[in-house]
């Protein structure tokens, strides 16, 4: 199943995907998915576990080469190597952090990779929009896990990624971490950055959403863009995924 | 976030100097978290002075003469000590996927391996700077006319060492017996730097002239080249899937 989903067909896109295919073996966790994004966009992408979400946004950030179809970048195709790696940020559940170093330690070996210029300024910015300056010299280690996916994603944040891939991001974040989020992420949008969410959480992924989906198998079983969103019919089809996965 | 009004990435070294900065900054990031923890280093200094004390009460002075037992003993810990902090070189990336956000960055893979390697030469060499006076103070040897060539071929044969130790802990950190998978994987390739080494050591310490060492180090040299090439571009081979 195959879906366009720029509002505007004019404008350039941000991801492009095309029959995309991932396979493990003879296991395919991606089957054929197309879409494409423009800047502002926001796929909210939902499904059972095991439905291909992680591997489609694990394509998308390089770490995984497809199998077959295609996936391009702000027109660099994938695995694009550093030009396509320096414009996404990945968030995941994993938040991908030293735990021996500091939060500001963490955020600004993240910055230092990405050659960004005024890093110091960047890391103690993204640092106080996730509401972790006043913890930024404490170890990892000490932290909660909700603390620490704010660091991991100011640290996913830090370079202004044009591609935002953020798998279950709310993992592990209070409700004050989770409305920074949404906050962050709603900014980001409004600033051309365009971003595929995978979470479970239907009301949270849909009020961010420009387009949403539902995986199964690895394919989308259904989608929307934004003024045909039903939430509804959404909540009965991400059931029904569930049931038919088991 | 600001909107972008201008250009965030700055990229206007040549590659090879990029690659080198960046390899630099995971080599400093990986030495400041051993640094904090000290867990692999104080393994490995631990293990070298033990092994140092276990072979001089297993020693018989009158039937082996110390120039003829230390370059053993000495290559015996230098490499089984180096395993501890090649091991713990991927580890500290696969606690909660560390690795996935390094290589979903823009530095190359290459890049990687060598700040990987830079990390493991720098933590063998410092084992090597306690443990080398430690054998001289065990052994009784006269070290000082031979300190530099000696110095010299430790870091030839460390730089080889750490080329494979890192590309197979690369490869052996995901899977279940990492532990029992480095040593079976690197020890074969790690014979002969062993071997060239030792017998250079062996010539220093008995007194033979530097020219006399030279074939070895040559070997030693050439293994590097070979080894620091082949390593650094077959590593992205062990990332991708």
């Amino acid at each position: 199943m195959s879906f366009a989903i720029s509002p505007d067909p004019s404008a350039p896109s941000i991801v492009e995907v095309g029959q995309l295919v991932r396979e493990f073996g003879s296991t395919r966790a991606v089957a054929g998915v197309s879409f494409s994004l423009a800047p502002g966009d926001c796929l909210a992408l939902f499904g059972p576990n095991g439905a291909g979400k992680t591997t489609l946004l694990r394509v998308l950030a390089g770490l995984l080469k497809p199998t077959s179809g295609s996936a391009r970048v702000s027109g660099v195709p994938l695995p694009g190597g550093p030009l396509a790696r320096s414009r996404i940020g990945l968030i995941s559940h994993h938040t991908m952090l030293y735990e021996a170093l500091s939060p500001r330690e963490n955020v600004a070996f993240s910055a230092r990779l990405y050659g960004i210029r005024d890093a110091r300024a960047r890391v103690e910015d993204s640092l106080r929009r996730m509401s972790m300056l006043d913890r930024a010299d404490a170890p990892i280690r000490s932290l909660s896990r909700g603390m620490q996916q704010r660091v991991s994603i100011a640290r996913a944040m830090v370079h202004s990624p044009q591609l935002v891939l953020a798998d279950e991001p709310y993992s592990g974040l209070d409700d004050s971490g989770a409305r920074a989020l949404t906050a962050l992420l709603r900014e980001l949008r409004s600033a051309g950055t365009a971003i595929i969410i995978v979470t479970h959480n239907l009301t949270e992924g849909l009020s961010l959403a420009t387009h949403a989906a539902v995986m199964q198998r690895g394919k989308f079983v259904r989608y929307d863009s934004a003024d045909r969103i039903d939430a509804g019919a959404y909540a009965a089809t991400y059931r029904e995924a569930l049931a038919a996965s088991g | 976030m600001p909107a972008r009004t201008r250009p965030l990435i700055e990229r206007r070294w040549p590659l090879v100097a990029d690659i080198l900065f960046s390899a630099w900054l995971i080599a400093r990031k990986d030495l400041s978290i051993e640094f904090r923890t000290r867990s692999a280093f104080l393994s490995a200094v631990v293990f070298s002075l033990l092994g140092l004390v276990i072979f001089y009460y297993a020693w018989d002075p009158t039937a082996v003469t110390a120039t003829d037992l230390a370059p053993g003993v000495l290559w015996i810990i230098f490499t089984f000590s180096g395993l501890l902090g090649l091991h713990r070189s991927f580890g500290v990336e696969t606690a909660d996927r560390a690795i996935d956000a390094l290589l979903a960055s823009p530095v190359s893979r290459e890049a990687i391996f060598l700040g990987k390697a830079i990390a493991n030469l720098i933590f063998v060499v410092a084992v090597q700077a306690i443990a080398l006076p430690a054998l001289a103070l065990f052994y009784n040897l006269p070290l000082g006319d031979v300190a530099g060539p000696l110095i010299a071929i430790a870091l030839l044969a460390a730089i080889g060492l750490v080329a494979v130790g890192t590309l197979f802990s690369a490869m052996a950190v995901n899977t279940r017996l990492a532990e029992l998978l480095l040593p079976m994987l690197a020890l074969p390739f790690f014979v002969p730097i062993v071997i060239a080494a030792a017998q250079a050591t062996a010539k220093l310490l008995s007194g033979r002239p530097v020219v006399e060492v030279s074939a070895w180090v040559k070997l030693l040299l050439a293994f590097d080249i070979v080894f620091v090439a082949a390593c650094t571009l077959a590593y992205p081979f062990t990332v991708e899937d």
